[in-house]
């Protein structure tokens, strides 16, 4: 009935189909429920915009001649990147673990690798997506220069990569949402929060540049904001590097983990 | 000469101190129709979670169609379609799109709309094939967890208790699809609670108990192996005489049934009672079915 022809025809379909169809099925996912999961992020940052400007403009000093509104927007539209690409695959693979039905795809035919490269697309996707929303929203307040846009790219590219990819650690690792909510409240948020969003590291106290020094996120967020302004805390090469050297790091421990069969195949 | 639908190799499965499986050796040819009973806890399960891929071999192995579920699972899931037990449901999407990205998964695409059609039809979605998951029924659910199994159109099919919980109706329709589907050529493998739908419908019988096959056979030689014919006496309350005690296998206010081999024990049992002047007060005499099979294997110390 299936002769070895048909067979190996049909593994060489799954080769592209199958994760492209994961891919497709994890961005309809996030885009059915886009009031959750692209607009309350944009409003949120919007809200931040509006109450951070609003009370710090004209009192905090950042980069010369950077108004605090137009430091403030690179950083936030990197943050909800980054937030974004963790929580669509946390998410996605929590809920899943959850209803059972990550059986689905547990009994197909994909790799471990195909598994990892369409939860990761999707991740980046809905980062890049709610990003550019935020920045689109955000044109109206400010007008925003571009220095180097290829920088703002590659840092929104491999931010949400590199969340996107620790999503699927965590999506992995969480048995209960309580333990995915943990996740969030205890090291994204804070990580998020201390990276020089609001504010430069070098309005810090030194011991307190040095910690934010340890901090991934501090990276991705400076280097995409030097790609707006030319300016930054470090140098955005060395940012690149560490957050790429984090994203192959991570990688490897997500493709370990699914090889492996951790928390999902017994 | 065709390899067998599926090949099971001396698998043992242990969960912390607790044996699951002991060694099960199991061929199933392909084309046939097949049950896998048990009592609860058997390890008919683990089993299938193992063939599935879902859980790994503590030692031996499982191929389907000669690919090995751990080192060839690409190719052995192409050939698998398995109906989890559960029922699970995907909230975002409606039942021709989960039919899609099921089918996707295994690397079929658009061409495979037809065959999905099919599947609709044949198990009576047509016309939900747009409803969400999440508005369908508890008897839709289960059919839909049965269409995604077969969206690849697999040649071995694996139902995990597909009819617990379900209705006569969809009992019904969901068995002359999967009869056609064996008539097309499709190996069926089911484990299920209802005996009776197992002699009804399938050729071979393997029986699980604590971990290991205690019987594995064609249906028909099985009865005609463990069973006869049952003997329903209704007597009273009154206390039967030694000689016939050990034929009894059950007793309930004051109707006995007896599990006998042939007439001449039938003859002999009656005799007895006539002797003893036990009076019986009513009657009934029946074949022996799959379940007397089933108790007399693994029911009465299980």
């Amino acid at each position: 009935m299936t002769s070895p022809k048909t067979t190996s025809q049909a593994s060489l379909n799954a080769t592209f189909r199958g994760p492209w169809t994961l891919l497709k099925k994890e961005l309809l996912r996030f885009w059915r429920v886009a009031f959750q999961t692209v607009a309350a992020p944009v409003i949120t940052a919007l809200l931040y915009l509006l109450i951070f400007s609003h009370v710090l403009e004209g009192h905090v000093q950042v980069y010369d001649g950077v108004p605090y509104t137009a430091f403030l927007i690179p950083g936030l539209i990197m943050m909800s990147v980054l937030q974004n690409a963790f929580a669509n695959s946390s998410s996605s693979l929590i809920q899943s673990k959850v209803m059972g039905n990550i059986v689905f795809i547990l009994l197909t035919p994909l790799t471990h690798l195909q598994f990892f490269v369409a939860f990761l697309f999707a991740a980046i996707i809905r980062g890049l997506v709610v990003g550019l929303c935020i920045y689109l929203v955000a044109m109206w307040f400010i007008d925003l220069t571009i220095v180097h846009p290829w920088l703002i790219f590659a840092f929104a590219l491999l931010g949400s990569a590199l969340l996107g990819t620790f999503g699927i650690i965590a999506g992995i690792w969480a048995d209960r949402f309580d333990q995915m909510a943990a996740f969030q409240n205890f090291i994204i948020m804070p990580l998020s929060f201390l990276s020089g969003v609001f504010y430069s590291i070098h309005s810090l106290p030194p011991f307190w540049q040095k910690v934010s020094q340890l901090n991934p996120f501090f990276y991705m967020i400076d280097g995409f904001r030097y790609g707006f302004f030319g300016k930054g805390d470090v140098s955005p090469l060395i940012s690149l590097s560490i957050v790429g050297a984090s994203f192959l790091v991570l990688a490897w421990i997500t493709l370990k983990m699914l090889k492996s069969g951790y928390k999902l195949r017994a | 000469m065709s390899q067998p639908a599926i090949k099971v190799n001396g698998v043992h499965k242990s969960f912390g101190s607790l044996h699951a499986l002991n060694g099960i050796d199991l061929t199933i040819e392909q084309g046939e129709f097949f049950a896998l009973l048990g009592p609860n806890g058997a390890g008919k399960s683990t089993l299938i979670s193992i063939l599935a891929g879902l859980i790994k071999p503590s030692a031996g192995n499982i191929s389907v169609m000669g690919f090995d579920v751990v080192n060839q699972y690409q190719q052995a899931r192409q050939l698998l379609g398995v109906v989890p037990q559960e029922l699970v449901f995907d909230p975002f999407f409606n039942v021709r799109e989960m039919l899609r990205f099921q089918a996707g998964y295994f690397g079929r695409g658009r061409e495979n709309d037809a065959w999905v059609d099919e599947i609709l039809e044949g198990l009576g979605l047509a016309d939900k094939a747009h409803t969400n998951m999440r508005k369908l029924s508890g008897g839709m659910k289960r059919r839909a967890l049965i269409a995604q199994a077969l969206a690849h159109k697999p040649p071995v099919i694996v139902l995990d208790e597909p009819t617990a919980g379900v209705d006569v109706e969809l009992r019904q329709m969901l068995w002359e699809f999967i009869k056609k589907l064996n008539r097309d050529g499709h190996t069926i493998i089911l484990t299920t609670h209802y005996l009776e739908e197992a002699e009804a419908l399938c050729s071979r019988v393997g029986m699980m108990k604590q971990g290991e096959i205690v019987a594995l056979d064609s249906t028909v030689s099985l009865l005609n192996k463990f069973a006869g014919k049952n003997l329903r006496l209704t007597l009273g309350d009154v206390a039967l005489p030694v000689t016939i005690q050990s034929l009894v296998r059950n007793q309930e206010q004051g109707v006995f049934t007896f599990a006998l081999s042939d007439m001449a024990q039938i003859e002999f049992v009656l005799s007895v009672l006539r002797t003893a002047n036990i009076k019986v007060i009513d009657m009934q005499l029946s074949e022996a079915d799959l379940e007397d099979v089933f108790l007399s294997l693994v029911g009465k110390s299980s």
